[in-house]
């Protein structure tokens, strides 16, 4: 029937002025909204091609991942069939596992019980799938011990988690605007920086594993000899790159020892500076305690033989220790400049990532190009608006004024609502608003149509307008449902700018049915009970 | 006041006597789009075929493009497109997808900005690696496949499967439509076009919707009159509340693309097009099919009642 409850008229004319209130403090000047209660600084944040800055997708390198696992599990399987004295024949990976042989006569029993106790659950203590690391089994005399895709799987998760810590830690570093990291996937981690102007500054920054090892130069041999032949069993060649500019233009050979005597993680801090004496730039570094002690006992041992500074494999400098350096502080060289020097310390104090990240996708918009965008998305919102209420005004006169009242309603919810929830507006999305005062009309029109059918078919204006609500509401709701999946499964499937263009399109498709079936019926019902018309100007 | 009506009362266009001649235009539309498909294709844009765009505002005076040109030569990346870009300061740079998967298209980003740094500011950079694009583009086909599907099975049950198979076919239409308008004007085909096809299906779906809920109603009002009549009463009725819809949609669309900027203009021009091929499929696609898909044989309606509230005597009259 064509009536209102009080309460009902009550809560639609609260629902309208809450959204109201929630839209608000997009428009306001900054210090009126500081001083409103936390709760109330609800507001739309500018997407990145508004704003402008950074979006960059990462990929964990995945198989690097699961590399580390299986070296570490090696050593693992070494480390414990060696503290039960066990003599290995052979020990080497098959795929994703590591493959281990005894000499003859040794107790094949004795390391089964061993390595049977190396998988681990799952999520330790509290895991909630009950599914191991590994999985060890024997075959004839040989043991497998493998990965389980599980086991892979959580270990890329936790590489990932760890990643976006790292990187996070380094873009504070920078002192940017916060940045956005979100884990996508499996093994991907979106980092968006908005206001960032130079891509390559953050490329730069997260390009880089970082990992520092200090080792010492294997004097057993020159590097000439372990080149021509093979390098000792616990050592390995690595090279020191020398450039010009960006290009490497000579690479030197050093045979350095596998075992690591202190590494990145045990640094406290690393900062830049400017060494006066050799006129070149340094890191100094300082280790935590127990690294501290660990380098001040290797150096007390190598007097006067050389170790190695490695970063991500490469040699960064091989000093000769004068003395034993008991500080537990250091100093870094090797052919920095002001940034590298800087962008290493910056590196050293943020922490090592556990695997290389590379740049999947990168999207950049400088920030003349955004303000742009938001003069121009603005505008053309604002003028395609005002031709539908004029067009609509035009069509159904009056009627066409409750319309277009509803639409303007029906944009505020649409911003009380994106603000509610926080979300991104983006150009994309700016559109998606103009569509919906399009589209938003659409309910109205429905109804109004039928509502002239019901008048030219002899009915009384109450009759007219109650026929026309009723009838057209199936139709409605019926149009706009299809619609709406459409929208969610956009909003599934897209990214960045695209779902925010679903967003407040489904957004704008449920503020439209509110408003058509509630707002712009109490908005006739008023005027039906105010002026009491005999007939129904449209 | 004089209210501005575009479509008179009570018309009685006769829309199924066309449906020989609209068939066959639609028909013709499709093969020409599947031709132009196969032969010309689609302008596809870095976003499914992996590459890297760059937008650049000269530093000062308008964009010598022939000696930027020669001049990116230099950088050794292949073929490299550039066209002026919504003011003669402003360029678009364009090349594909370069050798060394992901750190080789880093690595060619830095070769082109080391040649254009001096001259130029920097307004946009997207680069998409080999695996983004192809996750992309199996993220949009599944996205137009799903949302058809899912739609499918919403009409199926609100309606009857004559229904969800006449708006899948005026769906389909639809968006071969757009796909020609693409592959016609060669306007870049990225992800936004995707989400342009998915709002048209939408707005589509929604037109053909309004139509389809008439005609349930006018099957249950006039039992005897042969399908064709009832549709075009059905279409008649509705005519002015699609078109009034249509223009509000067409208005709408109009201010963003003459004054949504250059970033929109293509996502916009699909959709203007999507609007009047929408409208057009509802009422001479996704109407008249439904005489072929042997509507009414076994008496819609008489097995199930309609839930909604179809208010006076044609309800009711179904039921009997």
């Amino acid at each position: 029937m064509l009536s209102f409850t009080r309460w009902k008229a009550t809560l639609i004319l609260m629902a309208v002025f809450a959204t109201m209130l929630l839209a608000a403090p997009n428009i306001m000047p900054q210090s009126w909204v500081d001083k409103l209660p936390r709760a109330l600084r609800t507001h739309m944040t500018l997407g990145l091609d508004l704003q402008g800055g950074v979006h960059l997708m990462l990929q964990v390198d995945s198989d690097e991942v699961r590399r580390t696992m299986l070296e570490n599990l090696r050593d693992d399987v070494r480390r414990v069939l060696r503290d039960s004295r066990l003599q290995v024949q052979n020990l080497g990976f098959q795929g994703n596992a590591v493959v281990v042989r005894l000499r003859e006569g040794q107790n094949n029993e004795l390391a089964l019980t061993e390595l049977r106790k190396l998988p681990q659950l799952i999520g330790g203590a509290f895991s909630t799938s009950g599914q191991y690391d590994f999985e060890v089994s024997r075959q004839g005399d040989s043991f497998v011990v493998s990965a389980t895709d599980a086991g892979i799987r959580d270990k890329i998760s936790r590489a990932v988690t760890q990643s976006i810590e790292v990187v996070r830690r380094r873009i504070d570093q920078l002192g940017t605007t916060e940045p956005v990291l979100q884990r996508q996937g499996i093994d991907r981690i979106l980092l968006q920086v908005p206001g960032e102007r130079d891509p390559q500054r953050l490329k730069t920054i997260i390009g880089q594993t970082a990992k520092l090892e200090f080792r010492m130069v294997d004097q057993s041999v020159t590097p000439e000899q372990a080149l021509a032949g093979r390098p000792p069993a616990d050592s390995v060649i690595l090279y020191e790159e020398v450039k010009e500019g960006n290009r490497v233009v000579q690479q030197v050979p050093y045979v350095i020892q596998r075992r690591v005597i202190v590494s990145g993680e045990e640094l406290v801090d690393a900062q830049a500076a400017f060494n006066a004496q050799q006129a070149e730039w340094v890191v100094n570094f300082r280790f935590n305690s127990s690294g501290g002690r660990k380098f001040a006992q290797a150096t007390t041992e190598n007097v006067n033989r050389p170790f190695a500074i490695i970063l991500d494999n490469k040699v960064v400098s091989a000093p000769v220790i004068r003395e034993p350096i008991l500080g537990g502080s250091g100093q870094i060289s090797g052919r920095f400049t002001a940034e590298s020097s800087a962008n290493l310390a910056l590196l050293l104090r943020a922490g090592a990532l556990p695997a290389p990240l590379t740049v999947v996708e990168e999207r950049t918009v400088g920030a003349s190009l955004g303000q742009d965008s938001i003069t121009s998305g603005t505008q053309a919102a604002i003028i395609g608006s005002v031709f539908v209420l004029i067009y609509i005004f035009a069509t159904y006169g009056l009627f066409g004024l409750f319309a277009n009242l509803a639409v303007i309603v029906n944009v505020v919810m649409m911003f009380g609502l994106l603000s509610l929830i926080g979300a991104t507006l983006t150009l994309p999305g700016i559109a998606g608003i103009v569509l919906t005062v399009g589209m938003a009309v659409d309910s109205n029109v429905l109804i109004f149509e039928r509502i002239r059918e019901e008048v030219r078919s002899g009915r009384s204006v109450i009759a007219s307008i109650d026929g026309g609500f009723t009838k057209a509401m199936g139709t409605i709701i019926d149009a706009n449902i299809t619609q709406l999946i459409t929208c969610i499964i956009l909003f599934y499937l897209g990214t960045g700018p695209v779902k925010g263009f679903a967003l407040t399109l489904g957004l704008g498709i449920i503020t439209t049915m509110f408003t058509a079936i509630t707002f712009t019926r109490y908005l006739v019902i008023v005027w039906l009970r105010v002026f009491k018309p005999a007939r129904i100007p449209m | 006041m004089r209210l501005l009506r575009l479509i008179p009362d009570d018309t009685s266009v006769p829309f199924m006597k066309f449906r020989p001649f609209t068939f066959g235009l639609s028909a013709l539309i499709s093969i020409v789009t599947i031709v132009g498909f196969l032969t010309i294709g689609l302008n596809v844009g870095i976003d499914f075929r992996g590459g890297t765009l760059v937008e650049l505002q000269t530093k000062q005076g308008d964009a010598n493009i022939a000696e930027l040109r020669t001049r990116l030569q230099g950088a050794n990346v292949g073929d490299v497109q550039l066209q002026e870009f919504g003011g003669p300061n402003l360029v678009m740079l364009r090349y594909g997808e370069q050798p060394g998967g992901e750190p080789g298209q880093q690595a060619a980003l830095r070769r082109v900005r080391a040649l254009i740094d001096a001259d130029f500011e920097v307004r946009r950079t997207e680069v998409v690696g080999p695996t983004v694009s192809a996750e992309l583009v199996q993220m949009s086909v599944v996205g137009v496949i799903l949302s058809i599907l899912a739609v499918l099975i919403y009409l199926w049950f609100r309606f009857e499967w004559q229904f969800a198979v006449g708006a899948m076919i005026a769906t389909l239409h639809d968006v071969m439509a757009i796909i020609a308008f693409f592959v016609f004007t060669q306007a870049d085909f990225d992800i936004t076009s995707i989400a342009a096809v998915l709002t048209i299906i939408g707005y589509s779906l929604n037109d053909t919707v309004v139509v389809y809920d008439r005609i349930r109603e006018m099957m249950r009002k006039h039992k005897k009159l042969p399908v064709a009549d009832l549709l075009d009463i059905a279409i008649n009725s509705t005519l002015s509340r699609t078109t009034i819809t249509a223009t509000t949609t067409f208005l709408a669309l109009l201010g963003l693309f003459f004054f949504g900027g250059e970033v929109i203009q293509g996502f916009t021009a699909s959709m203007l097009v999507g609007v009047i091929v929408g409208t057009y499929s509802s009422i001479f696609i996704a109407s008249p099919i439904l005489i072929y898909l042997g509507l009414r044989e076994g008496g819609f309606g008489a097995a199930r009642s309609e839930p909604g509230e179809d208010g006076d005597g044609a309800a009711g009259k179904a039921k009997v």
